[in-house]
């Protein structure tokens, strides 16, 4: 990593901190943030807009593109800062090694797994026969 | 500190209870009209409604103390009055979101 004069002072801090790492998984955890302000506003707004909440309705608002790309996001991006955030909460509060790495490991596989079956299900919904 | 503490609450909430919900009702709408009259049943008993407004105000309020905390790492609204004006805010403006949602969420009806 190159720090010169004109690198800002987070530049010049970055991943330089006792673990040696870290600072990439803070900055994700900002960006995704970001992107969930907009996305979780998009969904609140949604459920809102849609004249009804049934069954047929809902399925046609994600089987459109503008429902199931914001929705596809979401949820990649959702699990992704829930398990950015749990990862903080499991660092500060589990030190014991085996502990700490058996606990990471355990909410990993939870938001991946459940990540993937959100997906699987909005997929079924997206390319599948509208209403 | 308490908003930091609510911050923490409300990811934790959003994490499990919220994606748990999201995930089950994505499931349930594939899993046709049954599996979704039973979705629908239980998220608008009264315990499922005091879950549903409760992610919708961890929604809010760790939307708005994860604003505060973006303008806090940039090195702002550390002056103990600001700071405090602020995290009061978000309390505020979190509870006044969920209201505000409810009230047309209501409107529109299930």
């Amino acid at each position: 990593m190159s720090v010169g004069d004109s690198a800002t002072p987070l530049g010049r801090v970055r991943g330089l901190g006792s673990a040696r790492e870290g600072g990439e998984h803070w900055l994700t955890e900002r960006v995704t943030s970001i992107a969930l302000l907009l996305l979780g506003t998009w969904l609140i707004a949604s459920l809102l807009i849609l004249p009804k909440l049934d069954l047929r309705t809902v399925m046609e608002w994600l089987h459109a593109p503008s429902g199931a790309v914001p929705m596809a996001l979401l949820i990649v991006i959702g699990f992704k800062h829930a398990l950015d955030g749990l990862k903080v909460v499991v660092d500060d509060y589990v030190h014991e090694p085996a502990n700490n790495f058996a606990l990471n490991t355990f909410l990993l596989f939870l938001a991946v797994g459940g990540g993937a079956l959100a997906l699987f299900a909005l997929a079924r919904i997206a390319f599948g026969v509208a209403g | 500190m308490a908003v930091s503490i609510l911050h923490r609450v409300t990811g934790g909430g959003l994490s499990v209870v919220g994606l748990a919900v999201l995930t089950w009702w994505l499931l349930a709408i594939t899993g046709g009209p049954a599996a979704y009259a039973t979705f629908t049943k239980v998220m608008t008993s009264p315990v499922g409604l005091v879950v549903l407004v409760g992610l919708t105000w961890a929604f809010f309020q760790h939307l708005l103390s994860g604003i505060r905390h973006l303008a806090m790492d940039t090195g702002a609204a550390f002056e103990l009055g600001t700071n405090k004006l602020f995290a009061v805010m978000t309390i505020v403006g979190s509870l006044f979101l969920t209201a505000l949602t409810w009230y047309f969420l209501m409107g529109v009806g299930q």
